[in-house]
């Protein structure tokens, strides 16, 4: 016979990439410009609304002393802690959830409450179980992300397609081949919609929880600027922050959920 | 299946084959007044009124009829994915009751899994049969080119064209190597040229297999094309209405006159019982 049609994805043209890098780009020169614009204005007073320059000086000088260096370590080391955590026991439950009727009425519904809890709330009983430690930081961000990664592992269970489980029951496949092989995988979209969430939900509670608790941690110079009266410290911080919000979602979360859409083919 | 079990069906169907003249008197599937109904919001749907089939062995059976007709329920039961309300399934020699590697279900979304490769998703059968890897791959690598895919081994299935899905589907069920293959509108969403190719396709691989085939459609060419025998379902309720046996050469030009007359002739004696049917529900309807 002849050779089969070939229907091979295209990658996408580099150009279109380098175009929208160089819109951004442009974006944020020209928000720099009107910050510095405002400044230079003097509508706020200068120890409220700091002008780049300021904020600049500021960082600099926590990247030269290391500080900025061991804070963001600090704060990774937390959240990643947690989050794997979060992870491991999210996973069993969502499992558990997902799968037997008996505990979606029962445990189902108590992380249902549980997730429209705000995670702030935990912090109060994290201070009171472990006192001002490592383990009630890394609690409040279990806390935060568990909920979350549980209900998106159910989610994607409930939604996996009938057809996938009926073909793979056909082949000899059930009980735990059939989850761990079938059932998970086929999940794999929804759980990770769950995951980035919790990721979210993690880094918010342990910024809310670090806030409080002061360490050489990213909440801890955000709160250590408002004691000096820093405003070029709070806002320096808060850019770092954001930066580091934006890397993860960059080079963990967004490559992950595009490569799994694209071959779940959700997308094109 | 234990290998005993998978020994003991081949002894019994070598046995049979002594006694009777070849193919002939082996039933390969045996149906008994298997029928489907469900309760859908307090009202009572009859999918399928009792049917009795008899399939020999290495038999080619074209289930033909609407939607709505109960062929792919039958399907699904004769997989035993589903359960029958009445009746029984005898699948070489043995009561079916639920699903078996001896009889594989194919689907008209293909429903590879899309997180393996097709290689992977060929040795997926073998793979929960415990079949040891190296073996695994040879039977794989086997299937893969019977199928015409050679060389997309390593592809994912967002990859892939429609038609190529339902080879790799296909390559999929026949390294399981399965007595009876289930097809379920296997082409039913493919384009005419991709749809006439895998008809002939299938149809070599039947005729090199000598698997016993149930391939439901709702196209009366297609049916008359492959099939030994095409039987003819009508809906509402669903039920078999005609069963009649093909006996055109091999291989069939969809051209071939005889081959549009037989289909026509079978066209003709569903849609007599269709509008008897109306008929019925008409004068029904009137008189109550």
């Amino acid at each position: 016979m002849a050779a089969p049609s070939i229907s091979v994805s295209k990658q996408r043209p580099r150009t279109q990439w380098i175009g929208k890098l160089i819109r951004q780009l442009l974006f944020y020169v020209l928000l720099i410009l009107l910050w510095q614009g405002l400044t230079a204005l003097h509508i706020w007073k200068d120890y409220l609304f700091p002008g780049p320059l300021d904020v600049w000086t500021s960082l600099k000088g926590f990247i030269q002393d290391g500080s900025l260096l061991i804070a963001i370590t600090v704060s990774l080391r937390r959240l990643l802690m947690g989050y794997i955590i979060s992870l491991v026991l999210g996973l069993i439950l969502g499992l558990l959830i997902g799968s037997n009727r008996y505990v979606e009425e029962t445990l189902g519904s108590l992380v249902l409450g549980l997730q429209a809890l705000p995670s702030v709330c935990w912090i109060p009983i994290a201070l009171l179980w472990f006192g001002l430690h490592e383990q009630a930081m890394i609690f409040v961000v279990v806390m935060g992300a568990l909920f979350s990664i549980t209900l998106g592992v159910d989610a994607g269970i409930k939604n996996t397609p009938p057809v996938y489980i009926k073909a793979a029951r056909n082949m000899g496949s059930r009980g735990l081949a059939l989850s761990l092989q079938v059932i998970l995988p086929a999940a794999l979209p929804s759980i990770l919609t769950g995951l980035k969430q919790g990721w979210t939900f993690a880094w918010r509670s342990l910024m809310a929880a670090e806030l409080i608790y002061i360490t050489v941690s990213l909440g801890g110079l955000l709160e250590g600027g408002r004691d000096l009266g820093d405003i070029s410290q709070v806002f320096a911080i808060m850019i770092v922050l954001v930066i580091i919000g934006v890397i993860i979602d960059a080079t963990i979360f967004a490559p992950l959920e595009r490569t799994v859409r694209k071959r779940w083919g959700l997308s094109h | 299946m234990s290998q005993s079990t998978v020994n003991s069906i081949r002894d019994i169907e070598a046995y049979s084959e002594d006694k009777a003249s070849p193919l002939a008197g082996v039933n390969s599937l045996q149906i008994e007044g298997v029928s489907k109904t469900f309760a859908d919001g307090g009202r009572i749907v009859e999918a399928l009124r009792p049917v009795d089939l008899s399939i020999a062995a290495g038999e080619f059976v074209c289930l033909l009829g609407p939607s709505g007709c109960g062929k792919s329920t039958l399907l699904n039961i004769v997989a035993g994915l589903d359960k029958p309300s009445s009746g029984k399934i005898t699948a070489n020699g043995k009561a079916v009751h639920g699903p078996s590697t001896d009889r594989i279900l194919l689907f008209q979304e293909a429903a590879l899994f899309p997180w393996l490769d097709v290689q992977r998703n060929v040795e997926f059968g073998l793979q929960q049969a415990g079949v040891p890897a190296k073996r695994r791959k040879e039977i794989a690598h086997h299937f893969i080119e019977t199928v015409n895919l050679k060389g997309f081994e390593r592809s994912y299935p967002h990859q892939l064209s429609g038609g190529m899905k339902q080879r790799a589907a296909i390559a999929r069920a026949l390294a399981i190597d399965p007595a009876i293959l289930l097809m379920d509108e296997p082409f039913g969403a493919l384009d005419a040229f991709t749809r006439d190719h895998l008809q002939d396709e299938v149809e070599s691989i039947w005729a090199a297999t000598h698997k016993t085939i149930l391939f439901v459609t709702h196209n009366v060419r297609e049916a008359v094309a492959l099939g030994d025998r095409v039987i003819v379902f009508a809906p509402r309720p669903g039920r078999v209405i005609r069963d009649f046996r093909i006996d055109l050469p091999r291989s069939r030009s969809l051209e071939d006159h005889k081959l549009v007359d037989k289909a026509a002739e079978i066209l003709d004696a569903l849609k007599s019982e269709m509008q008897l049917q109306e008929q019925e529900q008409k004068n029904g309807s009137t008189i109550h």
